[in-house]
């Protein structure tokens, strides 16, 4: 990944649409989050963290690719900041770099079972490759 | 009725049984479903952000078809159901993505604004069917059978758009299992997700969901569980051993009640 | 030719620091028909009122224009001033340059030039100003509360004491309210039943008192001392005066499959029922829903029970009209519907429960005479999590919850924590708040001593996850610890949800009848919300209680107290002033058209056939619109709605509102 990049707190809002401001800090998100335990940044530090201006951190963690987009942050958030979209957010910052593309498709061939349906090469290409 | 129909790309090829008996069931119940013609795979998953047009337009495409065709448009997939109805509640209400993917139609003389009401198979089975109907239409009523739902995230997810059901206690599977003769189990579990796509980089994270979901499953006394997504039916299957639950798409269970299953 | 003064208040910096106050007065003075313009510190000071009369008395004024606050702040105050040195109080007018001047702009400049147009626009409206006196009402010494809780109970024995008949109006079967069914108080932990039961033996012992229970409000009509109420008196197929609540009827009805509402339904009541021991008036009620005789014309036995003869399988509802000086809302709170919150599993297991529902279960009057068991399968719990904020203090989201705090949720569930360690030392409890709020009282303390003495493990965190599991039989809870940064699992006996409270469904139609203003919530909307907490907007109409908003039981009882003397207020005065800026027909202009009186929400105006001298000499009879001016509230409706211009305003002439708006357009 590129290392001189950086995006401003402000850039991530307006892509993922957010206002961290939005969060009163009652942790539904990371209570409800079916893959906290693969994250280093958990949901509701991601609020944090932007709000915080710890886009950096963020960008470089593992835990931008563990969201499953399951939506059930969104669903559940009681105040409609809904951390997903600013996982979302800061994971199309890093790979929409030329050459941050956390997918390749050398390596793809390899990562192939005979049942593996189309829909999980589709979605994975969409969030991990620009 | 006649309905538009938007099959997605993995219809086509890993999961035709979702496809298939999902066809030859709308033929006995009595309503149709037209394939949009060159339609364009919906990309999986809903792109959560507000900058990027083109990837929603495959969706806004086959949205402006059904309308143009004066039709509902219904998918079978929970993935491209999910995708395309939270593509058109942006092109209804959001203004930045509407007049930009406007930009882009504009080249083929269209222009769309989330005018088409888009319906999943389930919801044309209990609402315009009915649920009465299709168990008239039981032939081969799965009695005793104790059948879970297994809904995922995509069907129900963001329930302010999805607008579907219940989307902490859903019945709107179970229903169906009941007017298949067979028993609906309630487990918690039935709205987690198994895991999604992280399955093609990493095994262990889909496997650890499933393991969870299922031995809820298998807890509250289901034998089978029954999907209406491709990925959670893989992942779902992929670590079903041990749970003593087996895993199918509703269509084909459909189908069986329905008895328009031939054994092959 | 008037002789108008006009008096710019500075409100401290409130204007002052957004508008060049001494600019206004100077403008003031290039108005025709101004003698004298000023501007002081504070106005409605004694010093500033002083200042106005004195000007009054030695500029011969006519007419007084305040450029101040809202008039709902103070024109009462102002025009109380000018009537001390005989100047007819509706000849003072007031410019509101703070609320829609000064406070929503930044720029002096602009701010000056808005309260320069604003005072040339009440300038104008005053030129045109008449003398206008009030007419007298007669009061009704009887007073209406809507609702017998302890809003209603404690308003209705107030308002008792001080001499005057109450009439309380309960839509259940026995007075008590939500404070019945509650177990402990906090933060004493008395016994909510010992405290409320003699209240409830008090108001119904108390001649002045008359309780309408099993009744509704149908209709309310009238106005401040002289409301018509009609009164629903639903059909319960016993007899009131006749039965004596002896229970026998209770005891020999077979159908005892009945949720049992007073117990939440955590148990089953008989079909002939009354809800509890203490109820008062203490009389059954056949459940017409469930009546085998009502339904199938079969049994009987009840009837066939009673000694008094007081069963009427015949009965039905009837409607009492009562009139009432003053009415005292008091309708109280419902638990708020939480099936969109199932992640936390209530419809999937009996071991969720509501707090109001684990409030029944602890009492010694409840489903489990007071011994705390697992609904599913009656066993001791040893872990209890209790989930704050259910539908609470949510904006915008998915599910759709209040946006406001229920307030009274952080102490009810620090009480249900000490007092089920009180019982059962060994169990291990957790709370997952957001905040803990205890703005009260001995609160904080109390609260304290959930974690301190009691060891409760309060959690920064919220629950996202309840699953039910068949062969533990366990709630296997998914929650977040934000302190420790950590995703805990916990296998828990029991899930207690603080789910949010929100008004009874029975306020806003009742809010509909009594013309009385709600909030988006459905709580009644007080006349301001800090100097009149009590008094609706509309004159005559009082709130105590849940209705109003959040609030504990002794925020309840204190705001029931001071509705009832507002209350008593009204019925000690033999007249009430009334509101003399009512509409009134130019009776030449009006053809009788009617519309006016389809428009108006008060059923003021009748019509009249009225013989009519013509300007040819001759005589015409026409019919023309006619305003009760005692029940006519100045709304104004009418006067928009008449396509003649016949109907006006007092002292909101439609020339008076021309002239306003000419002088804002110059």
């Amino acid at each position: 990944m590129a290392s001189n990049y950086t995006i401003t707190p402000d850039e991530i809002k307006e892509i993922s649409g957010v206002n961290p401001l939005r969060c009163m800090r009652c942790g539904r998100c990371s209570a409800t989050c079916p893959s906290y335990d693969n994250m280093e940044y958990h949901p509701h530090q991601f609020v944090a963290m932007v709000e915080n201006g710890e886009i950096d951190k963020l960008m470089k963690s593992e835990s931008i690719y563990k969201c499953m987009s399951c939506m059930a942050c969104i669903e559940r958030c009681p105040r409609q900041v809904e951390p997903a979209r600013l996982i979302e957010a800061i994971r199309l910052a890093v790979v929409r770099q030329q050459g941050a593309s956390h997918l390749m498709p050398d390596d793809v061939p390899a990562l192939l079972d005979p049942d593996l349906p189309q829909q999980a090469l589709v979605s994975a290409y969409r969030k991990f490759t620009k | 009725m006649v309905y538009s129909y938007f099959p997605g790309c993995t219809l086509k090829n890993k999961a035709k049984d979702l496809d298939v008996w999902g066809r030859k069931s709308a033929e006995a119940l009595g309503f149709t479903l037209e394939e949009i013609p060159e339609w364009q795979c919906c990309g999986g998953v809903y792109p959560m952000n507000k900058d990027e047009i083109a990837v929603r337009l495959s969706s806004v495409r086959a949205l402006a078809y059904a309308r143009d065709h004066e039709q509902e448009l219904v998918t079978m997939c929970s993935a491209c159901h999910n995708v395309i109805k939270q593509v058109n509640n942006d092109m209804a209400t959001d203004e930045y993505i509407s007049s930009h993917a406007n930009n882009y139609l504009k080249q083929d003389g269209v222009e769309y604004h989330g005018e088409t009401k888009v319906v999943h198979y389930l919801e044309v089975l209990r609402d315009e069917v009915g649920y009465d109907k299709v168990k008239e239409a039981v032939t081969n009523p799965l009695k005793g059978k104790k059948i879970g739902a297994y809904y995922g995230c995509l069907l129900l997810r963001p329930s302010n758009v999805m607008a579907m059901d219940n989307s902490e206690n859903p019945t709107i599977i179970e229903d169906l299992i009941r007017a298949m003769g067979a028993d609906p189990i309630v487990y918690a579990q039935r709205n987690e997700c198994c895991g999604g796509y992280l399955t093609l980089e990493d095994k262990a994270i889909p496997e650890q969901r499933v393991k969870k979901i299922l031995a809820n499953a298998a807890d509250q006394g289901a034998e089978m569980v029954i999907t209406a997504c491709p990925l959670c039916y893989y992942n779902l299957k992929k670590h079903s051993e041990g749970t003593g639950v087996e895993v199918k798409y509703f269509t084909e269970v459909l189908a069986e009640a329905l008895g328009v299953k031939e054994e092959a | 030719m008037q002789r108008i003064g006009v008096f710019v208040c500075h409100c401290g910096t409130n204007i002052a620091a957004t508008v060049d106050v001494k600019a206004v007065a100077e403008a003031a003075r290039k108005v025709p028909g101004v003698v004298f313009s000023t501007d002081y510190q504070y106005m409605c000071s004694e010093a500033g009122q002083d200042l106005i009369k004195e000007s009054v008395k030695k500029y011969n004024l006519t007419n007084v224009v305040i450029c101040s606050c809202s008039p709902r702040m103070h024109e009462k105050t102002f025009r109380g001033a000018v009537e001390t040195v005989d100047m007819n109080p509706y000849l003072l007018e007031v410019a509101n340059i703070r609320e829609q001047c000064s406070w929503v702009h930044k720029d002096k400049a602009v701010g000056t030039q808005k309260a320069i147009m604003l005072m040339k626009a009440a300038v104008a409206k005053a030129t045109l100003d008449t003398p206008l006196t009030p007419g007298m009402l007669p009061v009704t010494k009887r007073a209406l509360v809507i609702g017998g809780g302890i809003a209603g109970m404690q308003a209705a024995l107030d308002i008792a004491e001080a001499g005057y008949e109450v009439d309380i109006v309960e839509q259940k079967p026995t007075i008590g309210g939500k404070m019945a069914q509650l177990d402990k108080t906090f933060p004493t932990l008395d016994c909510s039943s010992c405290i409320v039961t003699p209240k409830m033996v008090d108001v119904g012992q108390n001649e002045k008192i008359h309780i309408y229970s099993y009744s509704e409000i149908e209709e309310v009509k009238g106005y401040i001392g002289n409301f018509d109420v009609k009164i629903r008196r639903k059909a319960r197929y016993v007899d009131e005066d006749k039965c004596t609540g002896c229970g026998l009827c209770t005891e020999k009805c077979p159908m005892k499959n009945v949720p049992n509402e007073w117990n939440l339904n955590l148990d089953k009541r008989s079909c002939v029922y009354i809800p509890f021991a203490q109820a008062v008036p203490k009389v059954a009620t056949i459940d017409p829903r469930y009546c085998l005789m009502l339904n199938k014309g079969k049994c009987g036995i009840c009837s066939k029970v009673c000694g008094v003869g007081a069963i009427n399988y015949k009965d039905t509802d009837k409607i009492v009209e009562e009139k009432y000086g003053a009415i005292v809302a008091a309708t109280g709170f419902e638990i708020s519907d939480i099936s969109k919150y199932d992640e936390y599993a209530y419809a999937q297991s009996p071991d969720v429960v509501t707090s109001l529902e684990y409030e029944r279960l602890m009492s010694a009057a409840g489903p489990y005479g007071g011994h705390l068991k697992r609904p599913s399968d009656g066993k001791d719990p040893k872990t209890i999590v209790f989930v704050q904020c259910v539908g609470s203090r949510e904006k915008d989201s998915c599910k759709g919850g209040k946006e406001y705090c229920s307030k009274v949720c952080c102490m009810y569930t620090a009480k249900h924590a000490i007092l089920t360690k009180d019982h059962y030392p060994d169990t291990d409890i957790y709370v997952f708040y957001i905040d803990v709020r205890t703005p009260g009282k001995l609160f904080d303390e109390f609260y304290r001593r959930a974690v301190e003495q009691y060891g409760v493990h309060y959690i920064k965190g919220a629950v996202g996850k309840v699953t039910p599991n068949k062969a533990t039989g366990k709630l296997e809870v998914q929650a977040s610890d934000l302190l420790l940064n950590e995703q805990l699992h916990i296998e828990a006996d029991m899930v207690v949800l603080a789910a949010a409270i929100e008004p009874s469904h029975t306020a806003r139609k009742l809010a509909t009848m009594l013309t009385t203003p709600m909030d988006t919530n459905d709580f009644f909307t007080e006349a301001h919300a800090k100097l009149r907490p009590v008094e609706s907007a509309t004159a005559g109409i009082l709130l105590a209680g849940m209705c109003q908003g959040p609030k504990d039981i002794p925020e309840t009882v204190s705001q029931a107290s001071a509705a009832a003397a507002k209350a008593i207020g009204i019925l000690s005065k033999d007249q009430l002033v009334g509101n003399p800026c009512i509409a009134h027909p130019d009776e030449m202009m009006c053809n009788g058209c009617s519309q006016c009186a389809g428009v108006c929400p008060y059923g003021a105006i009748t019509y009249v056939e009225k013989e009519f001298r013509m300007p040819d000499r001759t005589t015409k009879v026409r019919r023309v619109a006619q305003v009760n001016e005692a029940v006519c509230q100045g709304c104004g409706a009418c006067t928009v709605t008449c396509p003649s211009g016949a109907m006006d305003l007092r002292g909101f002439s439609n020339q008076q509102i021309m002239a306003e708006v000419d002088a804002l357009c110059q």
